[in-house]
């Protein structure tokens, strides 16, 4: 066994095969045990995010009915609500935004979050469209994409919205998932 | 397969370094004694593992550390686990670097020419205790922060760059952010690259010269492989056991209350293996603290890095095993006496009981429905009746008034008792004992104050104690009447189902039958002038907030005010201090529902060092 590149190698014995064996068997599953003991426990703290639900969270009252201009033009809204990062409880900060249009006697919310790569849209009130300045995505004042060569994969979110005691604008706020065809809230 | 490992094996030598690495020549065959660097390379590499782990989740900042840390403890997957891997680990590497220096000294392994190997040994011993000092800091809880404190202190009195080093140390003239993200640089990523490095040329010296055998040899020599091998994984099992059973038995490692550099932290210890070094300071006087902190640990230190030397002279070696024994019992002494000191300090227990609950408080707190604010978890507690009303009332109010018959904390004050109790103020019970002719006198109510000549106490003592059975019912009522102004929170329950009691009884206590408004006002009835306390309202927070600030208003106690101060025009408790004293007194703090705690969360637990 000894190569004559070791010089600190013993001669080779001929050893008790069977005890060997053992002695061999015994030290590779204590050392797995051993070896995996701390990555697992690290695993665990790791993988923790996967286990934790997102806030889906009820609906938001956003603004007042009042605040939308007649002719459908939308407006840019932030939402405020609670929001939870990791250990902090921030109650009544902006967890994101809104466009809020008048449709008819309905109101229309769209998320403000492009759905190509997650930056916010603009407004363009002479072109009458949502404008992404990342990647140049347009879109109608229904969210629907609007330049075919457009990157984005879908048209603008549309939130659930609800008008409570007759001027209260609520909005189910949610974000969903970037790059999808589908919409698929995070 | 055996085509891949050949190719691999051209390219990278690897065959040759396995098999130097499984038969290495263990003259004497394999022994138990041999196993103690193997232990250390392997708790090393638990730390490491462990460490990279609990920095995914750790944020260093004096907002964000203890939060972090509480996050990975009771929120995380097996966060806690982790942490106690961490934890013990650290502790018992310690142990097994002592256990290695005794082997080597023992076994003269530090003898030429095995010198520098030494050496570079008793470099990485002091390189893991900078690791444990450096992470005692990290959690951010009270005991790291003044146990660290009193490190740095120490390091300020290093002869002629001691303050710029503590400036160095802390990140500037205070502790803050930096103190943090420099210990955390030098714990996470300094001291263990620099570790990794010494264990690299301590592992080659160690090849090159081989291992020192224990004569007489027993057996043949033999390979590394696999008795040896067997042998070092038995010892790290034992190790990891060990580990294993101090986590299960502690649910983890401790985390106490947040760091507060406004909050008196007396319970502050240095963790169980620098106890020694703690107890050394205590025979210094003001003044030579250097001979403790810095000159007697360093000739120790010189007299260790000296034994190769020593060990030449004749007698050397035996000169060296008295020194490495000597000092092991030395600092099992002091150790010792440290502990013994502290178990025989009633103030250093209350101190210990004080820094649990403050460390179970903030907890439920933290897992409160308002959750820990962006300012901090050290908010949660400052703001909390049930922590700070006791220590305002001991500091404020206990030097006449009791709680319960002590200070709010569980001590006797040094005053005697000379104005009433308040525990329960304001409760049915408290003022059925104010109005029983037996009590009212008595040191629990007005006893020792002026109030035992005054009109009350007379009007207790004489008209009440000849009431007839049908005035005692009414008195009765009264009471449930009165006491339900308060709207105490432990009475909620009773007042509701009380409801028409509690009407009758405000009736009483306006109706001249019962004598109140002769000298007190109760809502519109009463004198114009009153004599006596305001009884609209009274024990409610409005009411006792208004007390507390100033008992001498007229609507309280007027100039037949006693000797109570006026906390808030005084400016001797702020606004915020009066309310938490009064929401203490009154029983208002936040209590979970239903235990907030799933299964996988340890309960708050003792201490494993104290």
């Amino acid at each position: 066994m000894a190569s004559h590149d070791c010089p600190h190698c013993p001669p080779p014995t001929p050893p008790d095969d069977r005890r060997s064996f053992l002695a061999k068997a015994a030290a590779i599953i204590i050392g797995g045990a051993l070896a995996i003991t701390a990555p697992v426990a690290g695993l665990f703290v790791f993988l923790d995010p996967l286990r934790r639900k997102s806030d889906s969270g009820g609906a938001v009252l956003v603004a007042s009915l009042n605040a939308l201009p007649e002719n459908g033009e939308p407006r840019k809204f932030s939402v405020l609500a609670t929001r939870v990062d990791a250990w902090n409880r921030s109650p009544n900060v902006p967890i994101g935004a809104v466009y809020l249009q008048r449709v008819g006697d309905k109101v229309r919310a769209l998320n403000v979050v492009c759905p190509h790569a997650g930056c916010f849209v603009d407004y363009r009130s002479a072109k009458n469209h949502f404008f992404c300045p990342c990647h140049n995505s347009s879109f109608a004042l229904d969210g629907q994409v609007q330049d075919p060569k457009s990157p984005s994969p879908r048209g603008l979110d549309d939130l659930v919205v609800e008008i409570r005691n007759g001027t209260e604008v609520w909005v189910k706020f949610q974000n969903f998932r970037a790059g999808t065809h589908d919409k698929i809230p995070v | 397969m055996k085509a891949f490992f050949d190719w691999a094996d051209q390219r990278t030598g690897y065959k040759k370094l396995v098999h130097e690495t499984l038969y290495e020549n263990v003259p004497g065959g394999a022994r138990w004694r041999y196993v103690w660097g193997s232990t250390l390379a392997f708790c090393f590499s638990i730390q490491v593992i462990t460490g990279l782990a609990l920095w995914v989740a750790y944020s260093a900042g004096s907002q964000t550390a203890w939060e972090s840390v509480y996050y990975i403890q009771h929120e995380m997957w097996g966060g806690w686990f982790l942490r106690g891997l961490h934890h013990y680990t650290a502790q018992a590497m310690t142990v097994l670097l002592v256990f290695h220096l005794m082997q080597v000294v023992i076994d003269g392994a530090y003898k030429a020419p095995r010198e520098i190997n030494f050496w570079s040994g008793v470099v990485l011993l002091l390189l893991v205790l900078a690791l444990s000092l450096t992470g005692y800091l990290l959690p951010w809880d009270q005991k790291g922060f003044w146990a660290t404190k009193v490190a740095t202190s120490i390091a300020a009195i290093t002869p002629f760059i001691g303050p710029e080093l503590q400036k160095l140390v802390v990140g500037g003239s205070d502790y803050g952010h930096h103190t943090l993200t420099r210990f955390f640089a030098l714990h996470a990523g300094v001291i263990p690259g620099v570790i990794i490095a010494f264990i690299v040329a301590h592992i080659y010296l160690f090849r090159r010269h081989g291992l020192t055998p224990k004569e007489p040899r027993r057996r043949p020599d033999a390979a590394f492989w696999p008795d040896q091998v067997l042998r070092d994984a038995v010892a790290c099992l034992a190790v990891l056991l060990v580990v294993v059973f101090f986590i299960i038995r502690y649910r983890g490692a401790e985390l106490g209350a947040p760091a507060d550099a406004s909050e008196q932290f007396s319970a502050a210890r240095p963790e169980w293996y620098f106890l020694f070094l703690f107890q050394l300071l205590k025979y210094f006087p003001g003044g030579t603290e250097i001979w403790g902190a810095i000159v007697i640990p360093a000739l120790l230190m010189g007299v260790l890095i000296a034994m190769p030397f020593v060990g030449k002279w004749k007698l050397g070696h035996r000169f060296n095993l008295g020194f490495l024994w000597a000092m092991l019992a030395g600092v099992g002494l002091l150790t010792y006496l440290a502990r013994t000191e502290d178990a025989a300090s009633p103030e250093f227990i209350l101190a210990v009981h004080s820094a649990e609950r403050d460390a179970a408080r903030v907890i439920v707190l933290a897992q409160s429905p308002d959750g820990i604010p962006t300012a901090g978890a050290v908010t949660l507690l400052r703001n909390d009746a049930l922590t700070q009303g006791p220590k305002l009332f001991a500091k404020n109010c206990a030097s006449c008034h009791r709680y319960d018959g002590h200070d709010g904390l569980g001590s006797q004050p040094k005053d005697k008792i000379s104005a009433s109790d308040l525990k329960g103020f304001a409760s049915r019970e408290w003022i059925a004992g104010l109005l029983d002719p037996a009590r009212v006198d008595s040191l629990h109510y007005f006893g020792g104050a002026k109030q035992k000549t005054g009109k009350m106490v007379k009007f207790v003592k004489e008209d009440i104690a000849e009431f007839d059975a049908a005035q005692k019912a009414q008195l009765q009522k009264l009471i449930i009447g009165l006491s339900a102004e308060a709207g105490l929170k432990a009475q909620s329950a009773a007042d509701t189902r009380d409801a028409v009691v509690i009407a009758e009884g405000r009736k009483l206590v306006s109706s001249t039958a019962m004598n109140c408004t002769d000298c007190h006002k109760f809502h519109a009835a009463g004198t114009e002038d009153p004599s006596a306390p305001d009884l609209t309202g009274y024990g409610s927070r409005e009411w006792l907030l208004a007390f507390i600030s100033d008992p001498s208003h007229a609507r309280f106690y007027g100039e037949r005010n006693d000797r109570m101060p006026a906390y808030g025009p005084d400016k001797i408790l702020t606004a915020a201090e009066i309310g938490l004293v009064t929401d203490w007194l009154r029983g208002e703090w936040y209590e979970p529902k239903a235990d907030p705690l799933p299964n996988l969360i340890p309960p708050p637990r003792r201490a494993s060092s104290n």
